[in-house]
């Protein structure tokens, strides 16, 4: 039940795609609003919960990963083009590339700081620097670098959804709904799926 | 860093002759009795320094110090223990190596030196736990919040006109509305003072 499908993903990867999505997006989020709130004692919890989240990200994307190579994933829709398909394996391949290295550029930008503020996960494990030389120019090219995927990654994030929408609502195709945990229209998909029920 | 600052702390000592024998064992207790040998009324000096440090999970934690204070002090020569300080600290002047630490203790996420600018310190009382060592109980007031709070005083320096302690404590920071940061930063403030008075 939980590997990917014929046409549609299984339940682990579509769990994976949603918390992944979810968490992404609360960072992209709180990592906005954390570096302009005023109060700072607000904005130092906020950028605690903010580096805990992140490495949970960095988690779950690299068991994504893994579980993409065990279990694969299912094949292009038929009815998509050879450039939808193109397009779309791109964005979805720069997502997946974007929920490493933004959680990893923040680690680095973490570690590079002259603050040298430790990362507690979720306040009860400490998650030891990458190990780079603090210095004012390293924390700079990491923040900034940090800033450009994140902003970069909201573009993706834009993109990848906007295409699911309108394949959904407008082309009324089974895109979105084969990472969703819905049955698909295609009757043929529903053949793998009663298959493998049976 | 703090042994450094130890070193250098006592490199500066010139000890007085009863600062020594006060040093001594062996001497008979009114020979010894520095701290009632320097009775009278100081004025904290400018030249006083507080320094303060903050554990940190895995690191070397925050090391400041202080710049701006001043305050008062009675040593009763005939009972030690009717002794009293007054003190008040003017956080704003916060040193803490990187700017933005600096900025951060006096945001009101710390400090709040905005709507606190002074952090007072008034002793309730005076016991001696030494020949030339006090401690030093008192009420301390930091944002708006006070709290008990105590000091041990030990005498390095006494001459005709000034006298010097090294004062060490420890703060718990929650209770005064800071506790910013806990647990990744230690609750406990160590205080190490070196508090230089000129007879008033």
């Amino acid at each position: 039940m939980s590997r990917n499908r014929d046409v549609s993903f299984g339940l682990t990867a579509i769990l994976l795609h949603w918390t992944i999505a979810a968490l992404f997006l609360g960072e992209l989020v709180l990592g906005f609003w954390m570096t302009r709130v005023k109060d700072m004692a607000l904005q130092f919890e906020l950028i605690q919960w903010h580096k805990s989240f992140g490495l949970l990200v960095l988690v779950l994307a690299v068991l994504r990963i893994l579980w993409r190579i065990v279990a694969g994933r299912p094949p292009a829709l038929p009815t998509l083009s050879r450039l939808e398909r193109a397009s779309a394996a791109t964005v979805q391949a720069l997502l997946l590339a974007a929920t490493i290295l933004v959680p990893l550029a923040g680690w680095a930008l973490v570690s590079a700081s002259t603050l040298r503020i430790p990362t507690l996960l979720f306040g009860q494990v400490l998650i030891p620097h990458l190990p780079l030389i603090p210095s004012g120019h390293a924390e700079a090219f990491w923040s900034r670098g940090h800033a450009l995927l994140a902003y970069g990654s909201a573009v993706l994030v834009l993109a990848h959804t906007a295409a699911a929408l309108g394949h959904h609502f407008l082309l009324r195709d089974d895109v979105l709904r084969r990472i969703l945990p819905l049955p698909t229209r295609d009757p043929l998909a529903r053949v793998g799926d009663y298959g493998e029920q049976r | 860093m703090t042994g450094e600052y130890i070193r250098k702390a006592r490199s500066l000592v010139k000890p007085s002759f009863l600062g020594a024998l006060a040093l001594l064992g062996g001497l008979s207790p009114a020979a010894a009795d520095a701290l009632a040998q320097g009775a009278g009324s100081y004025r904290i000096a400018p030249n006083s320094s507080i320094r303060f440090h903050v554990g940190q999970v895995a690191g070397a934690g925050i090391n400041g110090s202080f710049g701006s204070f001043g305050g008062s002090f009675a040593i009763n020569g005939n009972d030690v223990s009717k002794s009293s300080v007054a003190f008040t600290l003017y956080p704003k002047s916060v040193r803490a190596g990187e700017p933005r630490v600096e900025d951060f203790l006096r945001s009101n996420a710390v400090f709040d030196v905005a709507e606190h600018p002074q952090i007072t310190f008034r002793s309730t009382s005076v016991r001696r736990i030494g020949p030339n060592e006090a401690a030093i109980s008192g009420v301390l007031t930091a944002r708006g919040r006070s709290g008990p709070a105590k000091f041990d005083a030990r005498l390095r320096q006494l001459g005709s006109r000034s006298i010097s302690f090294h004062v060490t404590g420890s703060i718990y920071r929650t209770a005064y509305g800071m506790g910013v940061g806990a647990p990744i930063y230690s609750n406990v403030v160590q205080f190490d003072m070196v508090l230089n008075g000129t007879r008033r």
